[in-house]
C-alpha cells in the first residue's frame, strides 16, 4: 500500500583488494569486511569479545544482609529472572564470583567480613549497592552501622529504595553490562 | 505471713526500698547484700527462671547513677518479683551465673552496653559489638551517631 519495496538487487562478490590499494589507517577494507561477513566470518576485537563474554555470565556472590535480600531472591527466582541476564549463578564462594550485591544494612561488626569477602574475589569484580542502607546507611544514623558501604569497597552502582522492587535491581545489573561493556579488560584481569 | 514479707525478714533490712504496681513487685536492694538475696530467692523461694537482667542509665549526675534489674520468676507458683541494685560509676556487681547459667550472656550484653563489669563472670567479654568498639552505647552521654560519625 503505502510502504515502498525496494527491488532485489543482484550482489557481486567483490575481488580482494590489492594491498596497495587499502587505506592507510584500515587494515581491513570495506570490501572485505562485507565479503567475510557473507562468507559466516565476524571479526571484532578482543576487548569487545572479552567484555562480551563477561557481560552475560556475571556471577553474584551470594551477600545479602538484611530483608533487601528477600528481594535479592524475588529477583533471582522465576517472576523476574535475573537468568536472563545471565546473572543467576548465585555463588556462596567469593572466589567463583564476579559480582556483590550489597543487599541490607551493613553493621561495623559486619563491615570486616564484607572487606574480606571483597578481597577473596578475584578480578575482574564489581560491586552494587542495594537499598538505603548500603547507599548511604539509610534510617540507621547509629553507632552501629557502617554509613554507606563506600566506606569499605569500591561500589559502581548505588541502587536507591527501602527495599528496591527488583526492577530497579535489574537496571543495575543492565547497566553495569553496558559498563563492562565500555571497559577495558586489560586493566581488569 | 506471705512470701515476700518472710523473704525480706531474711534479709534483714537488705531491701532499702520496695514498691508494687497492679501485683507486681519491685525490691531495691542494698549493693553489698546482693548476692545474698539472690541466692535466697533462688534457693529457698524458688525463683528458679531469670527471666531477665538489664541494666538502667538514669543519666549524670544522679545517685545512683546506674541500676542493674533482675527480673525473678518462680516457674511453680507463677509469682514475680524484681530486684534492682543501684551502682554508681565504677563500682562492680557479683555475678549471678552461678545461680542462673542464662545470666552468663545477659550480664556480658550490660557490660557491653553500660560498662557494668560483673565480678566472678567466668568471660566478661563484650557480646554485640566488637572487641575494639569506643565506650558503651546505652550510657546516656553516649552520642547516638558514635565518636566517629564523621570520619
Amino acid at each position: 500500500m503505502g510502504v515502498k519495496r525496494t527491488p532485489v538487487e543482484k550482489v557481486e562478490i567483490p575481488r580482494l583488494v590489492k594491498p596497495e590499494e587499502r587505506l592507510v589507517e584500515e587494515s581491513v577494507t570495506e570490501a572485505e569486511l562485507e565479503m567475510l561477513e557473507k562468507g559466516g566470518v565476524l571479526i571484532t576485537s578482543l576487548n569487545k569479545a572479552v567484555n562480551w563474554a563477561r557481560k552475560w555470565s556475571i556471577w553474584p556472590v551470594t551477600f545479602g544482609l538484611a530483608c533487601c535480600a528477600i528481594e535479592m531472591m524475588a529477583t533471582a527466582a522465576s517472576h523476574y529472572d535475573m537468568a536472563r541476564f545471565g546473572a543467576e549463578v548465585f555463588r556462596p564462594s567469593p572466589r567463583q564470583a564476579d559480582l556483590m550485591i550489597v543487599a541490607g544494612t551493613l553493621t561495623k561488626k559486619m563491615a570486616p567480613v564484607l572487606k574480606r569477602v571483597y578481597d577473596q574475589m578475584p578480578d575482574p569484580k564489581w560491586v552494587i549497592a542495594m537499598g538505603a542502607c548500603a547507599v548511604g546507611g539509610g534510617i540507621y544514623k547509629s553507632y552501629a552501622v557502617v554509613q554507606g558501604v563506600d566506606k569499605v569497597v569500591p561500589v559502581d552502582f548505588y541502587v536507591p529504595g527501602c527495599p528496591p522492587r527488583p526492577e530497579a535491581l535489574l537496571q543495575a545489573i543492565l547497566m553495569l553490562q553496558k559498563k563492562i561493556e565500555k571497559e577495558s579488560f586489560q586493566n581488569k584481569i | 505471713m506471705d512470701w515476700l514479707d518472710e523473704a525480706k525478714e531474711c534479709l534483714q533490712g537488705a531491701v532499702i526500698n520496695e514498691a508494687e504496681f497492679r501485683g507486681e513487685h519491685t525490691w531495691v536492694v542494698d549493693k553489698s547484700s546482693l548476692f545474698e538475696a539472690l541466692e535466697l530467692l533462688r534457693r529457698d523461694f524458688g525463683f528458679n527462671c531469670l527471666v531477665d537482667l538489664c541494666g538502667l542509665d538514669m543519666g549524670e549526675g544522679e545517685s545512683p547513677r546506674f541500676y542493674v534489674v533482675y527480673h525473678l520468676r518462680n516457674m511453680d507458683s507463677k509469682v514475680q518479683l524484681r530486684v534492682k541494685v543501684g551502682l554508681e560509676e565504677g563500682e562492680t556487681v557479683s555475678s549471678s551465673c552461678g545461680l542462673w547459667a542464662g545470666a552468663d550472656w545477659m550480664e556480658r550484653e550490660v557490660y557491653d552496653m553500660f560498662g557494668i563489669e560483673f565480678e566472678g563472670h567466668p568471660n566478661l567479654t563484650r557480646l554485640y559489638l566488637s572487641e575494639d568498639f569506643p565506650g558503651h552505647p546505652l550510657r546516656k552521654d553516649y552520642p547516638t551517631e558514635g565518636y566517629d560519625f564523621e570520619e
